[in-house]
C-alpha cells in the first residue's frame, strides 16, 4: 500500500523521496550493509563495465515494441484503406471487429464537455479500461501511441546534439502534468468543447495516418522540434494528460516492471535510458527498501531499462504469471 | 540523498525551472484555447453528417474518431483540421463536391456513431437535419432561363457520387459517368433523394416495403413562371420537407450553383 501511494505521488509529480532508516525490510537492510564489504561483487562490477564498454544496449524489446506500435497503427490504416474492417476509428475511439473501444481520455474529455454518455462509450470506455488495466496503464504510450515513437527518434536526436554539446536538455516541475490534467478537465466541463483534442498530437497523428495529413501536423512538428532542441521529450514527461489518465489505470495494474536488489549494482545505466527517470529511483544505492520492488504507475513498461539493465535486475512480470514475457 | 543545501546557484536553477514551467503552462494551455477563436468567431459554417445535435453540443458529443468517415458509401463525410480549432477532427459534409445522398439507407454514419453525436434517435433520411437548401444565384439557373441540360452535370472531372436507382440501387456511380438529355433541366428536383423517395412510396414500392421510410412532406419542386415569350421556365422552389442533404447544390450544373446549403439556422437535433 505504502509503495502504491508512493507511486501515485511520484506520477502526479512528486519527487521521489529517501526512504527513513525504519522503512528498509530486514533483509534489504542487510544486503544493503554486505553490498559495501563483498569483493567478489566489487571484481563483477568491474567484470560487467569491461563487457559493457565493448557492447551496445540490447535491443530486443525496443525492437518488439516498435513493431507492436507500427501494426496497431497500421491495422488502423488498412482497416479502412484496404476496407477490411478489423480496426475501424482512430485511436481516441474505434470499434475492434465491432467491439466499441474508446480512449480513456478522449472519453473522459467528452463525458465532461457533453455531460451525456450513451451506452456505446460506456462500453468502449470500459473495455478499454479493463484492457489497459491488465496490461499496465501507460504501456499505451510506449506500446500504441504514434507521437511516442516520433518522440523516441527527437529523443535520439536531442542525445546526439546534446553529446556535441550543441543542445542542453531544460527540465520542468513534472507537477505541471497534473495541473494540465486539471485544466484540461475543468475546460473540457466549462466550455463544453473538448479543448485537449484541439492539441493531442496522439489524436491529431492516429487521424493524420488513418484519414491524410492536415495543417494540423505542423503542431506535431513544433512539439517534436521543441523536445529536440530544447527539453528532452517534454511532451510525455511534463504535458501529455493522456498519459496521466493511463498512468492512474496502471497503478494497480498486474503487469510491472520489477526490481530485484540482490542483483543490482547501481550503476543506473537503466536510469540514462528511462523515458521517465524518476520511476527508477529505487535502484539508486540505498534506496530500495525491499529485496523486490516493482516499478511505479509513471513507467511506460517499455523496456528499455530491460534491455539496458546488464545485470537482469530489472523484469516485465504478470504478477502471478511469473516472468511469463522473457 | 539528503536534500541538497539551497545555494545561491541551487535557488537560481529552481527560480528558472519554475518560471520555465509557468511559461509552458500557460503556453500549452493558451495553445489549446486558440481553438476557441474560430469556433466563436464561426469562421466556417459546417453542415454535420445527418442526426448531428446543435453545433455546441456535437462537438462537445464528438470524440474525434472518424467511424463515421469510414461508413460512408460515398465518402461524403470529411474531417475538420486544426484550422476549426475546437471541432479539429470533427465531421462535415462538402456538399458542393460529394453531398449525402443516403444511398445506405439506415443512416450508417449514425450507427457508427460512438458517442451520439450523430443522435440515435433517428432511422430515415426524412428525420434528418443537416442544413436548409437555398436558393441563391437565380440568374444562372438553367430552369429560370428556360433550358435544358445535355451531358454530365458536373462535367467530366467531377469526383462525386450519387445512387442512381435505374443502374444499382446498392453501388453509387459518379455523377460524370450518367449524361442527362433533359428538354428543361430539372436536376435538382429529379435527383432529390426525398423527391426520390416520395415517387417510390406513391407507386407503393417503399424500400424493403418499410412504409416509415416514407418522407412526410415534399422537399423541393420546381414552380412554373408566367412567361410572355413563349419560353417554359421554372423556378426551384424548397420546401418543408428538405434535409440539407446537398445533392441538389452538388449536382447543380452552373458555376457557382444555384441552390447551396444554409446550416446557419435551422441545423442539428436536440438530443
Amino acid at each position: 500500500m505504502k509503495q502504491l501511494i508512493k507511486s501515485v505521488a511520484v506520477l502526479l509529480g512528486a519527487d521521489p523521496k529517501k526512504p527513513a532508516p525504519d522503512d528498509f525490510s530486514p533483509e534489504a537492510r542487510t544486503l544493503h550493509a554486505e553490498q559495501r564489504a563483498d569483493k567478489s561483487r566489487i571484481a563483477a562490477i568491474h567484470a560487467e563495465i569491461a563487457h559493457k564498454a565493448q557492447n551496445k544496449i540490447p535491443e530486443k524489446w525496443r525492437r518488439r515494441r516498435w513493431t507492436v506500435l507500427i501494426l496497431v497503427n497500421l491495422l488502423f490504416v488498412v482497416s479502412f484503406q484496404l476496407d477490411i474492417q478489423m480496426l475501424e476509428g482512430a485511436l481516441t475511439g474505434s470499434r475492434f471487429v465491432g467491439f466499441h473501444m474508446a480512449d480513456l481520455n478522449s472519453a473522459l474529455q467528452v463525458m465532461l464537455a457533453y455531460k451525456v454518455v450513451v451506452i456505446n462509450l460506456m462500453i468502449g470506455t470500459t473495455t478499454v479500461l479493463i484492457m489497459w488495466w491488465l496490461l499496465g496503464g501507460r504501456t499505451f504510450c510506449s506500446w500504441v501511441c504514434p507521437y511516442h515513437l516520433l518522440a523516441e527518434w527527437a529523443e535520439m536526436a536531442h542525445d546526439y546534439l546534446a553529446k556535441k554539446k550543441i543542445v542542453k536538455d531544460h527540465p520542468f516541475d513534472r507537477r505541471v502534468r497534473t495541473f494540465f490534467w486539471i485544466v484540461f478537465a475543468v475546460l473540457a466541463f466549462v466550455t463544453g468543447y473538448t479543448v485537449f483534442e484541439t492539441i493531442s498530437p496522439t489524436g491529431i497523428l492516429s487521424r493524420a495516418l488513418i484519414y491524410g495529413p492536415g495543417i494540423a501536423l505542423a503542431w506535431v512538428v513544433t512539439l517534436l522540434l521543441f523536445e529536440i532542441f530544447y527539453s528532452k521529450r517534454a511532451w510525455c514527461r511534463y504535458a501529455c494528460p493522456i498519459g496521466l489518465t493511463y498512468g492512474l489505470v496502471g497503478a494497480v495494474s498486474p503487469l510491472k516492471v520489477t526490481y530485484n536488489l540482490s542483483k543490482c549494482f547501481h550503476e543506473a545505466e537503466c536510469k540514462k535510458v528511462c523515458e521517465v527517470p524518476h520511476v527508477l529511483d529505487v535502484v539508486v544505492k540505498g534506496r530500495a527498501t525491499e529485496v523486490d520492488l516493482f516499478i511505479g504507475a509513471d513507467c511506460t513498461h517499455c523496456g528499455r531499462c530491460v534491455d539496458a539493465c546488464p545485470t537482469h535486475s530489472l523484469n516485465l512480470e504478470f504478477k502471478g504469471l511469473g516472468q511469463l514475457l522473457k | 540523498m539528503a536534500k541538497p543545501k539551497k545555494t545561491t546557484r541551487g535557488k537560481q536553477k529552481a527560480r528558472r525551472q519554475f518560471l520555465r514551467t509557468v511559461v509552458l503552462g500557460v503556453g500549452v494551455v493558451g495553445a489549446s484555447l486558440l481553438g476557441y477563436i474560430p469556433v466563436i468567431g464561426r469562421w466556417r459554417e459546417r453542415v454535420r453528417p445527418p442526426g448531428a445535435l446543435k453545433e455546441h453540443e456535437f462537438l462537445a458529443a464528438c470524440i474525434k474518431c472518424g467511424q463515421c468517415v469510414q461508413v460512408c458509401p460515398v465518402n461524403a463525410i470529411k474531417l475538420a483540421d486544426m484550422d476549426e480549432g475546437f471541432g479539429i477532427g470533427a465531421p462535415y459534409v462538402d456538399t458542393r463536391s460529394q453531398a449525402c445522398d443516403f444511398s445506405c439507407d439506415g443512416l450508417q454514419c449514425v450507427l457508427a456513431c460512438p458517442t451520439g453525436a450523430l443522435t440515435h434517435h433517428i432511422n430515415y433520411s426524412h428525420e434528418t437535419e443537416m442544413a436548409i437548401a437555398r436558393v441563391v444565384n437565380e440568374k444562372q439557373c438553367l430552369a429560370m432561363m428556360g433550358e435544358g441540360f445535355n451531358g454530365p452535370a458536373r462535367g467530366m472531372a467531377f469526383k462525386g457520387k450519387l445512387r442512381y436507382e435505374d443502374v444499382d440501387r446498392w453501388n453509387p456511380i459518379r455523377v460524370s459517368e450518367y449524361p442527362y438529355e433533359l428538354e428543361l433541366c430539372d436536376l435538382c428536383v429529379r435527383q432529390c433523394p426525398i423527391e426520390i423517395r416520395i415517387a417510390q412510396c406513391e407507386a407503393g414500392k417503399p424500400p424493403s416495403g418499410d412504409e416509415n421510410q416514407c418522407p412526410p412532406q415534399h422537399a423541393i419542386k420546381l414552380e412554373t413562371i408566367a412567361s410572355e415569350d413563349g419560353i417554359v421556365r421554372k423556378r426551384p422552389v424548397i420546401l418543408e420537407g428538405c434535409v440539407g442533404c446537398g445533392v441538389c447544390e452538388m449536382i447543380c450544373p452552373p458555376e457557382p450553383a444555384v441552390i447551396v446549403m444554409d446550416s446557419k439556422e435551422s441545423r442539428g437535433m436536440t438530443a
